[in-house]
């Protein structure tokens, strides 16, 4: 327990944690309502969504959706360079050497470190959640709307949303462990969740068996749960798999990402 | 014994990074591991501290393992520079690492006024001016009362003041009978507070021992005439140029004798090798 409440204080008051969590809540504001309402009330919308579809998407019962949908990509990115950060700043910061040194065993120091960041991310995905429901409460409000709160589904959704989050930031924590440093880590993180995926599926549409293989990568996997639990309307999006078939993909992702940087974090000399 | 090694070694590919060292350091003194730059002391205290794992070898560290939470909460370290959270003020990286320690949160200040640290503990790191956050490592070293003190380089980038502060402060916690170990290359700063040393060179430990045994016998000069006579007079004496050396401490019989056998006795005064030279010797550094 020492491990997580020393890691928690320390990513409490890290600027870092409350400025991507900042960015996230703008973003997910800005795409998942402002643009909609704007779009409603007089937009362009090339997408060819119908008046129905903005507005269903902007319901406060469909909060669950709208939290989901941008966690495969950019909310995923947004995750992963926290947890690439909180792990990769440590070599630099020389503040591995003195957490290790400090007492508790290297698996705990590391459980330490995936608790704290595990709370931040249910933090990330509460806070997402509760500013996606005051937003669409305000606007179903505004433009007088018949609206209700979400249902017993709504937590099929953040569970999902909590799993896509969690894979996040175990990828993240494996890249700051591997690269030793904050720099590579977010770099090739975000090559990894924006570029290389969709470069992939691009590939895809020409290869059969990359196009199955990308339905199952991490962002393919995490977009293809969201999917399944209702987000639509967002970049990384899939509903090539069944829900249950991508959790378990999502799940598998954790365990290796997380064993994976627990053990070189274990067996690695710390020089 | 607080720390033992026994022929501890460490190899990357082919290089002994650290070769066969074996090293005791007993409780309550202040034990100094000198070496020049890259010799494998900050290599063989990550070895003690669990950071790196010996190729082959042993060591116990408070008769455990090290690295072990047994071993390590009863060690403080501050090796190769403090790392610390630079977003965080310097009590706030002390209250991390107490949590991490599991030493209760009181312990804090107490360390913070041991170092002299109190009043810029609201500072936050980054701010710290290199004296500051050496005497913050120091801080965090002391959390949980360890039994040993590890501290690697501790008045590296110090100015004269900062060493001398940081001098002081290990004199002190030393007055304690706190154990420390102490790596340095700075040989006038073990000198003045070591008990014991151990002298590390291309890895390998080439002396254990205490300052005084190591600097060797006293040798005293003496300038005479005529100095032949002197030489036949003095037993144990050999000539260097146009004086004497002798291996004896009575400074006042050797004269004594000398005036009585009608020699002019122009110098006496004792010839110390400094810790400097004798290292120099060991490492083949200079």
């Amino acid at each position: 327990m020492g491990s997580v409440k020393a890691e928690l204080l320390r990513l409490w008051k890290w600027p870092a944690t409350w400025v991507l969590i900042g960015v996230w809540l703008v973003m997910t504001l800005t795409f998942g309502y402002v643009f909609n309402y704007l779009a409603l009330n007089g937009g362009t919308n090339t997408r060819d969504m119908s008046q129905q579809q903005l507005i269903s998407a902007m319901q406060p019962e469909n909060v669950g959706a709208a939290v989901v949908r941008g966690l495969p990509m950019f909310g995923g990115a947004i995750i992963l360079v926290l947890a690439a950060l909180a792990v990769g700043s440590g070599y630099g910061w020389g503040t591995w050497k003195t957490t290790l040194t400090a007492g508790p065993r290297r698996v705990s120091a590391m459980a330490g470190t995936l608790g704290a960041l595990a709370v931040v991310v249910v933090l990330l995905v509460a806070l997402t959640f509760a500013v996606n429901l005051s937003a669409s409460i305000v606007i179903a409000s505004l433009e007088g709307w018949d609206w209700s709160l979400p249902g017993w589904g709504v937590f099929e959704a953040l569970g999902a949303s909590l799993l896509i989050a969690a894979m996040w930031t175990g990828f993240g924590v494996f890249l700051g462990v591997v690269t030793k440093g904050p720099a590579l880590a977010v770099g090739l993180g975000l090559m990894w969740a924006i570029v290389t995926e969709n470069l992939l599926r691009g590939v895809g549409s020409l290869l059969g068996p990359v196009e199955s293989l990308t339905e199952v990568l991490p962002g393919g996997s995490a977009g293809n749960l969201a999917g399944a639990v209702g987000g639509s309307g967002a970049p990384g999006v899939l509903n090539s798999l069944s829900g249950t078939t991508a959790a378990l993909f999502l799940v598998g992702y954790v365990v290796v990402f997380v064993g994976a940087a627990t053990l070189l974090k274990v067996r690695r000399d710390l020089v | 014994m607080i720390v033992t090694t026994e022929k501890l070694t460490k190899r990357y590919g082919d290089r002994a990074v650290v070769d066969e060292v074996s090293l005791s350091v007993r409780r309550g003194e202040v034990y100094g591991f000198l070496g020049p730059n890259g010799a494998g002391k900050t290599t063989t205290i990550r070895m003690l501290l669990g950071l790196v794992k010996p190729t082959s070898g042993a060591a116990r560290v408070l008769g455990e393992a090290p690295g072990t939470p047994k071993a390590l909460l009863k060690v403080g370290s501050l090796i190769e520079g403090p790392g610390f959270y630079p977003y965080l003020s310097g009590r706030d990286n002390l209250r991390v690492h107490a949590a991490r320690r599991g030493v209760r949160a009181g312990e804090v200040e107490a360390a913070l006024e041991q170092v002299d640290l109190v009043g810029a503990a609201g500072e936050r790191f980054r701010r710290y001016s290199l004296g500051m956050k050496q005497r913050l490592g120091v801080a965090a070293a002391l959390l949980g009362q360890p039994e040993l003190l590890i501290l690697d380089e501790p008045t590296n980038g110090l100015d004269p003041a900062g060493m001398a502060d940081m001098r002081d402060l290990v004199r002190a916690l030393a007055a304690q009978g706190q154990t420390v170990l102490l790596s340095s290359h700075l040989l006038g700063e073990v000198e003045e507070i070591c008990d014991r040393v151990g002298v590390i060179s291309g890895g390998k430990l080439v002396a254990e021992s205490t300052v005084e045994q190591l600097r060797g016998d006293t040798v005293l000069l003496i300038r005479a005439d005529p100095l032949e006579k002197a030489l036949v007079l003095i037993e144990n004496s050999t000539r260097h140029g146009d004086v004497l050396h002798v291996r004896e401490t009575d400074a006042g019989a050797l004269v004594r004798t000398l005036v009585a056998a009608d020699v002019d006795v122009q110098e006496v005064r004792p010839l110390r090798r400094t810790l400097e030279e004798v290292f120099f010797e060991m490492t083949g550094a200079a």
